[in-house]
């Protein structure tokens, strides 16, 4: 058919007012019609709706187009749309040709002519294009029945189940000794009050037993290879120093350890402590120790004691092992869910509020373990304990802080972290509980009760006795020489008062921010960031879970701050996307993709050395008995960025349907002089 | 409401506010006066009210401690929005007369103390130490051109620093230089009474003078000064210093020997400008912390939250109606329960209005006020 006479359609899209608002599209496809071999051109108001899309495949049939050109929003909205419709009309879907006359158009300028007359420049350039181009083939690939997710928090928790549920393979990975994430942290979650160890341990065992997941923990992605459908990933299965299936979680080598209770936990947030070998809390899953190899007496001084190691002795089941070493294990996966979450804002940014410098100003999360009756103080609203944890005083006056490190441009973060308002409004309703006689004041700039059931709940905690007074703090200093109280300077903006309000408890309502070690995540799979620095999402709309990079999805806070709800919609999305290509089988894989002329290509490598995806490499080749050097490209992982075209010295790589005899009579055309 | 006018809605990115009230909470004046500088943000959108605002008496309370702009989540400055507004007052010429003249005195004299010029370098005699203080020729090359601020040349109280400065910069080897009678206000108070136009004059004018010496770098004696060179005259091109800094420096470079033990509980109080605006909290205190026989003990309120002294925004010629008690008299009280036996500062206003309270307490046999400069002076 190529090298039939060109038979063009133009068709000029309004998008409502988004183009036609600012474009003449009557004139634009007025021009058109009149351009060397256009047979038609038409204006219709929505061409990605179904007529639209009926009146190409319609021309194709009736008036035997075969070159289609679209004037309309940007290709990556709309170009598998208008590809389908070719191909449902039996045309080849690559001899279609986008000009972007909105984005690049209608949406930068307000000058109605200038905007119509580049509107005509572009199809110009397009009509220059459209006929040079080839038809492509789109060719499938299998896809590995199995998906691997990073992250063991709700998110990932959840989407693991359900895949697995639907009967593929999981592997659950997780940087921690134990799954569970930030969620097995809390206390009881807003705005019901349930559980949240109640309703995440069934989920942390069901991801433990399950027949089809395997878990690894204490696990760290290194590198992943390959592409959608038949991705390669190499996991380093760190050294727990316990032999996993000997340990019987007794605890008797936690008991033993010479630091026992003399480590700050982790999961405690620092305020409880843990020993060198520890099992994070006791629900955790896997139910295995782990040595801490930055503290462990022997791992770190080679020595502990005069009778060496106390876990090793104690332990009857024979499971402690300092002789492990890390393992790195090859796992292949179709497809990938990053659910790797957040960190909270550190409020030592925040210098002002004190925290890090007055013990009794604390995090929302701390809040959560000293509330905990699985915590440190057993649920006891304790402060001041010695360094054994005993002894304390509970708090009279506790005041909690809205917006610590949100919407605070101040230190970089503008965004709402949407979970603060809700759970300082469950931990004031927690606090009432324990501490019936306590002033309870919420320092609030708004409350942001948008959520199933939010503002009944912040509604309910108000009637109990709760002050909310609207002025963000300013600053939080000692009293005097007053061990327990501190002075908040803060003003009350409905009466234009200032005050300096008392309480011996302040609460931070820090944030969710990215996680601060996100880099290697992102590195590894070239994932791409919102402004607020959590991972971007392909649309922030239409595909909310996906990412740029086909088979690879998104799961829970690691594309922005979520509740846990709203996390699980996640996971779930994330899962049923995935399951999408495992069910099937069969992925199409891109057709634009680079070829190599092998007698042009000298063999210099910057292509390879350019090359985002790793698609190309340099082989040997057997030219009259001289070995040279040819670059090949691996079609399945090219994604046609063009990266090599323009490293190349010779042009012997080109992308297709981008080949330098296509684009520059386009170019030339929008009067760029080549 | 008229924003479409708004010239303070743009010169103040005033619709980015919030309303969260973190200025007006954390303003260190709103113990003793009326001053809300959220209301002022809130209100001067509206153009058509500007005038009326303007004639409020509480836009002279503001000190210009930074600590609005410094707590503010949007970027904003709040206290710009009364400096706006007392320009409009200075236009009209509705202003202290003591503020007139220290502004007509900056105009005639480059000092807003009346005094003449030629006296300018008078404090330069009789160094202990010291054969001559070098004044710079135009052109002359200096590692170090030292702006010596207006308080420091006139007042007999803050000449001291500057002479020990000099004695410094000696005893370290310092390749250093003054201007001479040349030498010509900062602006810095200058802009905060509202006085815009004088200031252009001066930032013109030092502009010019700086770019006569072939400096490195330009250190001054006030954080004042200091902070208007650095951050508001845009062209001055040379770093700028605060002595803190260049002293930190030499110490830790081991060119600066302190032998003289000062055995006293210290407490330090960090200078508005110095430290929430420029956010130089470290160096004093390392310096301190080297000189010997010095126990040092902070403040509740220290660093990014520290106190006011009320020093700053003009206020040295503005006096306050309020009869509340003086924040430079909450600080020395803070200190004495501290037990501390010098109040150490930075800032030659810090000094003044410190060591007021502190005569005003009565405390003068037990305790005293002292810049860093003059403990060194006693420990070289």
């Amino acid at each position: 058919m190529s090298n039939d006479r060109p038979r063009i359609g133009v068709y000029v899209c309004h998008c409502g007012t988004n183009i036609a608002g600012v474009v003449d599209v009557k004139a634009v496809a007025e021009h058109a019609s009149g351009l060397p071999g256009v047979e038609l051109a038409r204006d219709y108001s929505y061409m990605c709706s179904d007529p639209g899309q009926a009146m190409i495949r319609k021309d194709i049939e009736e008036k035997g187009l075969n070159r289609v050109i679209v004037a309309s929003c940007s290709p990556r909205m709309h170009e598998l749309t208008f590809r389908g419709a070719l191909d449902d009309a039996g045309l080849n879907p690559y001899y279609l040709e986008m000009a972007n006359i909105r984005e690049q158009d209608s949406w930068v300028t307000e000058d109605h002519d200038l905007a119509t007359d580049k509107a005509k420049k572009l199809v110009d350039a397009a009509v220059a294009k459209v006929s040079l181009l080839e038809a492509l083939e789109q060719k499938e690939v299998d896809v590995t029945p199995a998906c691997l997710i990073i992250g063991a928090g709700i998110a990932g928790i959840q989407a693991a189940l359900d895949i697995a549920d639907a009967g593929f393979r999981v592997y659950l990975v997780d940087k921690d000794p134990s799954v569970g994430g930030h969620m097995a942290q809390l206390d009881k979650t807003f705005p019901t009050l349930d559980c949240s160890a109640c309703i995440l341990t069934p989920k942390m065992v069901d991801v433990g037993n399950h027949p089809n997941i395997e878990l690894m923990t204490y696990s760290q992605l290194e590198n992943v290879e390959g592409f959608v459908g038949n991705f390669k990933a190499a996991i380093r299965k760190k050294a727990r120093y316990v032999d996993a299936d000997k340990c019987t979680g007794c605890n008797l080598c936690a008991e033993s350890c010479r630091l026992a209770n003399r480590i700050p936990s982790e999961f405690e947030e620092g305020i409880g402590n843990r020993s060198a070998i520890y099992l994070p809390f006791p629900q955790a899953v896997p139910a295995i120790y782990t040595v801490d190899p930055e503290r462990c007496l022997q791992l770190t001084k080679g020595k502990c004691g005069k009778e060496g190691p106390a876990c090793a002795a104690a332990c009857a089941a024979d499971a402690v092992d300092f002789e492990q070493e890390d393992e790195v294990v090859e796992v292949d996966a179709g497809t990938i869910i990053v659910a790797t979450g957040y960190d909270i804002f550190d409020a030592k940014r925040k210098p002002e509020y004190g925290y890090g410098d007055n013990d009794n100003v604390i995090t929302g999360l701390e809040f959560e373990r000293l509330v905990s009756a699985s915590g440190p103080t057993e649920g006891h609203i304790l402060l001041g304990r010695d360094k054994k944890g005993e002894g304390g005083w509970e708090p009279k006056k506790v005041a909690f802080i809205h917006c610590v490190g949100s919407r605070d441009e101040s230190v970089g973060n503008e965004y709402c972290s949407r979970v603060c308002c809700m759970y300082l409004a469950k931990q004031a309703h927690l606090i009432r509980e324990k501490l019936p006689d306590a002033e309870i004041n919420v320092f609030y700039m708004d409350v942001r009760a948008f959520g199933k059931g939010f503002e009944e709940f912040y509604d309910r905690v108000r009637r109990e006795g709760v002050r909310y007074i609207r002025g963000n703090p300013s600053e939080i200093y000692r009293k005097g020489d007053d061990d327990h109280t501190m002075i908040i300077k803060v003003e009350d903006t409905l009466t234009s008062t200032p005050l300096e309000s008392e309480a011996d408890l302040v609460v931070l309502g820090v944030g969710l921010e990215p996680r601060r070690d996100n880099r290697e995540i992102i590195d590894i799979f070239k994932l791409s960031q919102s402004a607020d620095g959590f991972y971007l999402e392909a649309h922030p709309k239409l595909r909310p879970v996906d990412t740029a990079s086909a088979g690879i999805f998104l799961a829970g806070c690691c594309q922005g701050p979520k509740d846990i709800p709203d996390a699980v919609a996640q996971a779930k999305g994330a899962a049923s996307s995935a399951l999408i290509l495992l069910a099937s089988g069969r992925v199409a894989v891109e057709a634009q993709v680079a070829f190599v002329s092998p007698d042009e290509c000298r063999g210099c490598g910057f292509c390879v050395d350019v090359c985002p995806f790793g698609a190309i490499e340099l082989v040997e080749e057997n030219r009259m008995g001289n070995i040279v050097g040819v670059a090949e490209v691996n079609e399945a992982l090219c994604k046609g960025c063009g990266s090599c075209a323009a490293a190349c010295l010779s042009g012997a790589i080109q992308p297709k349907s981008f080949r330098d005899e296509q684009i520059l009579p386009q170019i030339a055309v929008l009067g760029v002089k080549i | 409401m008229n924003i479409e006018h708004g010239t303070f809605v743009e010169k103040y990115d005033l619709l980015g506010c919030i309303q969260c009230g973190r200025c007006t909470g954390g303003c260190p004046v709103t113990v003793r006066t009326d001053l809300n500088v959220r209301l002022f943000v809130y209100e001067t959108v509206d153009d058509d009210r500007l005038e009326a605002l303007s004639e409020k008496h509480e836009i002279w309370d503001c000190t210009t401690c930074n600590n609005c702009a410094l707590r503010c989540p949007k970027g904003l400055d709040p206290f710009e929005v009364l400096l706006g507004l007392r320009s409009m007052q200075v236009e009209e010429g509705n202003i202290e007369p003591t503020a007139i003249s220290a502004l007509e005195s900056v105009f005639n004299n480059g000092n807003p103390w009346g005094k003449p010029r030629a006296l300018r370098c008078n404090w330069m005699e009789d160094i202990e130490g010291v054969e001559k203080v070098r004044i710079l020729e135009k052109g002359e090359k200096a590692d170090v051109l030292i702006h010596t601020c207006c308080t420091a040349c006139y007042d007999p109280r803050i000449i001291p620093l500057a002479r020990n400065l000099v004695r410094v910069m000696e005893k370290a080897g310092v390749d250093y230089g003054f201007i001479g009678e040349e030498e010509t206000d900062c602006g810095s108070e200058v802009r905060r009474l509202g006085e815009e136009g004088l200031f252009e004059m001066l930032d013109e004018d030092n502009t010019e003078l700086f770019d006569a010496y072939d400096s490195g770098r330009i250190v001054c004696l006030s954080p004042h000064c200091y902070n208007t060179f650095k951050n508001e005259c845009e062209n001055i091109k040379t770093p700028v210093l605060h002595y803190t800094e260049l002293v930190a420096e030499i110490i830790r470079e081991g060119k600066l020997e302190l032998t003289g033990e000062i055995d006293s509980k210290v407490v330090y109080h960090d200078p508005c400008y110095l430290g929430k605006k420029n956010k130089v909290f470290d160096e004093p205190r390392y310096i301190l912390g080297r000189i010997p026989g010095i126990e040092l003990m902070e403040f509740n309120q220290s660093r990014e939250i520290s106190l006011c002294c009320e020093g700053g925004g003009g206020k040295m010629w503005v006096e306050s109606e309020s009869k509340e008690q003086r924040l430079s008299e909450t600080r020395i009280l803070d200190a004495k329960e501290m037990g501390a036996d010098i109040v150490a500062v930075a800032c030659p206003f810090c000094l003044l209005t410190l060591e007021d309270a502190l005569k005003a307490k009565g405390f003068d046999e037990e305790m005293r006020v002292a810049d860093i400069l003059e403990l060194l002076g006693e420990s070289i």
